[in-house]
């Protein structure tokens, strides 16, 4: 369990983190999102002890991170912004060293190290050091140190920032692997990602709690919820006729001249309505589907589309 | 513990993973070779001694010394590997001391390395060999308290060149305190028991002491006191500039 309260951060002038209060449950991947400069990493390094908070305070596992430091340090593990890494380490060194740090020993070690090793992708750059390494294997190597002892809470900030597309595909299924008996945090700007890997996600921005709730639920919010795309000749002719139905309250042109998007009414169900209609009038629709709702539309209306 | 010993050996690897060892350990080698035979007047002074040898350390560390403390703690925040340090299970102190250890034992090697100097001696003369003893110990103490003032400065700033500059300047002043030249420049106008505390604080009377072969343990107790105090204050520096 993680729990955060009245978590602070003030730089100078800035306050950077303002009053966040949210805890995490085993078996919970939640997504941190929000603008640029919103204070998700700074929220991270507070959570993991790296920076102490201005104010308010995070327990891991019901370990203080203030008062009992290392105890809650051994809990989790954490991927920084960036991942970084000693440069002039091999990957084999770097991991190792992390393994005696987390004193890791025996046949468990040697088994996190193979099982890490190959989940991740890492026997090619084994013996690489880590400054000679692409953005992409650096990440992953930060990935790998993270989940080395296998923590049951897992903090990580972008884990697949410049990640190649199946490199993407792979730390999802990672992620989503693991997820069961877990904590993860991560924090992310693809949201696709959000709703791939995470029950649970949080948006904050010039470090406040504007939403929080499942992707699902956030995408509830959006217009577009509910929404029904058709793909037709006589677009426009429908566009005039769905218009008129009670349940709609807008029709937006789609990406061609044959689409139509049909937006519903607070509530309203529109695929039956549509469908009556489509009988009636004898249309050919060559597609026909309702939309889940479009997370970064939510995100732009919950964060007022703008910057920290 | 072993925490230390873990951060210990990864710190003494960086050392020699990269050319900077070698590059240090090569001129630390050929400066001291070049000070203790040129200018030292090694030959000349027809003693089977080091004197001409120690006597330069100080000169020579003010230097090579701040140039190896740049990087312990400047490069870490710089990298971002201070916020993978600091977040794994290990705390501030544990760091401060094991990478402080890493970096004063790389000087021990450099100092080692010294050793055809002692044998030279040996095969010329029959020298004190328990004051040279005593002399190694003084440098190694000397080189210790240098390095506990540059570690510190180099937790101040991303910049090694920054911290080269500071460490260097306030190694300067520890060493210039003790500097006949400076006391007798402030014996002038001074109360005398401020003079001996200007002097006291000066790492050339300190070493000097030492070398002569007299191990006191006031002069031990005053580089293991300068080390503990500048290694105190890296860790609150550390803790204050971490995030920035
Ligand atoms: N050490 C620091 N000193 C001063 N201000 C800081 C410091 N670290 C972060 N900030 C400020 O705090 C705010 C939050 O930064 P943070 O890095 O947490 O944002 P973020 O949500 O992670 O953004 P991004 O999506 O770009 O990674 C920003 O305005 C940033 O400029
Ligand atoms: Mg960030």
């Amino acid at each position: 369990m993680i729990e955060v309260e009245q978590l602070s951060k003030r730089f100078g002038e800035r306050l950077a983190v303002d009053a966040l209060s949210f805890t995490v449950g085993p078996g919970e991947v939640l997504g941190f999102l929000g603008p640029n400069g919103a204070g998700k990493s700074t929220t991270m390094k507070m959570i993991t002890g790296f920076i102490r908070p201005s104010a308010g305070t995070a327990r891991i596992n019901g370990y203080d991170i203030q008062a009992a430091p290392l105890a809650a340090k051994r809990e989790m593990g954490y991927l920084p912004e960036g991942a970084p890494g000693y440069g002039d380490m091999s990957v084999r060194q770097f991991l190792d060293f992390i393994a005696d740090i987390r004193a890791m020993s025996g046949a468990w070690r040697k088994e996190r190290m193979d099982e890490v090793i190959q989940e991740i992708h890492l026997e090619q750059v084994l013996d690489q050091k880590i400054d000679t390494l692409s953005k992409g294997f650096r990440r992953r190597v930060g990935v790998a140190q993270a989940i080395l002892h296998d923590p049951r809470v897992l903090i990580m900030d972008e884990p697949t920032d410049g990640l190649d597309p199946n490199q993407k595909h792979e730390v999802r299924n990672l992620i989503h692997g693991m997820a069961k008996d877990k904590i993860i945090v991560i924090s992310t700007h693809i949201l696709e990602e959000v709703e791939a890997v995470c029950s649970r996600a949080i948006v904050i921005a010039r470090g406040h709690l504007l939403a929080d709730g499942t992707p699902e639920e956030l995408m509830a919010r959006s217009r577009y919820h509910g929404a029904v795309t058709l793909d037709l000749d006589n677009a426009r002719e429908a566009a005039d006729l769905l218009g008129q139905l009670p349940e709609v309250a807008a029709v937006e042109d789609g990406d061609t001249d044959t689409e139509i998007t049909v937006l519903p009414r607070e509530g309203q169900a529109l695929m039956a309505a549509i469908g009556r209609v489509i009988d009636q009038q004898r249309w050919t629709v060559r597609e026909l589907y309702q939309q889940k709702g479009r997370l970064d539309e939510v995100f732009r209306d919950i964060t007022g589309g703008a910057a920290a | 513990m072993n925490n230390v010993i873990t951060l210990f050996k990864r710190e003494l690897r960086a050392y020699f993973a990269t050319p900077l060892a070698y590059v240090f350990i090569v001129i630390f080698l050929v400066l001291s070779g070049i000070f203790t035979f040129y200018l030292g007047n090694f030959y000349e002074r027809n003693q089977a001694d080091l004197d001409s040898f120690f006597i330069f350390h100080p000169w020579l560390y003010l230097f090579l010394i701040p140039a190896i403390a740049m990087r312990v703690w400047a490069d870490e925040r710089k990298s971002g590997t201070i916020e993978l340090l600091l977040t794994l299970p290990v705390t501030m102190w544990q760091a401060v001391l094991a990478k402080y250890l890493a970096a004063w034992c790389f000087v021990a090697i450099a100092l080692a390395l010294t050793f055809p100097m002692w044998l030279t001696v040996n095969y010329l003369g029959s020298p004190d060999n328990g004051i040279i003893l005593a002399a190694y110990l003084g440098s190694l103490l000397m080189a210790g308290g240098y390095l506990a003032i540059g570690v510190c400065v180099s937790a101040f700033t991303k910049s090694q060149v920054i911290a080269f500059i500071i460490g260097l300047t306030l190694c300067f002043l520890f060493t210039m305190s003790g500097f006949p030249l400076v006391l007798d420049f402030f014996r002038g106008w001074l109360p005398g028991g401020v003079v001996d505390a200007v002097a006291s604080l000066s790492v050339l009377s300190h070493f000097q002491a030492i070398s002569r072969g007299v191990l006191n343990l006031r002069d031990v107790a005053y580089f293991l006191a300068m080390i503990v105090a500048w290694l105190y204050a890296c860790a609150i520096v550390i803790d204050m500039k971490k995030a920035d």
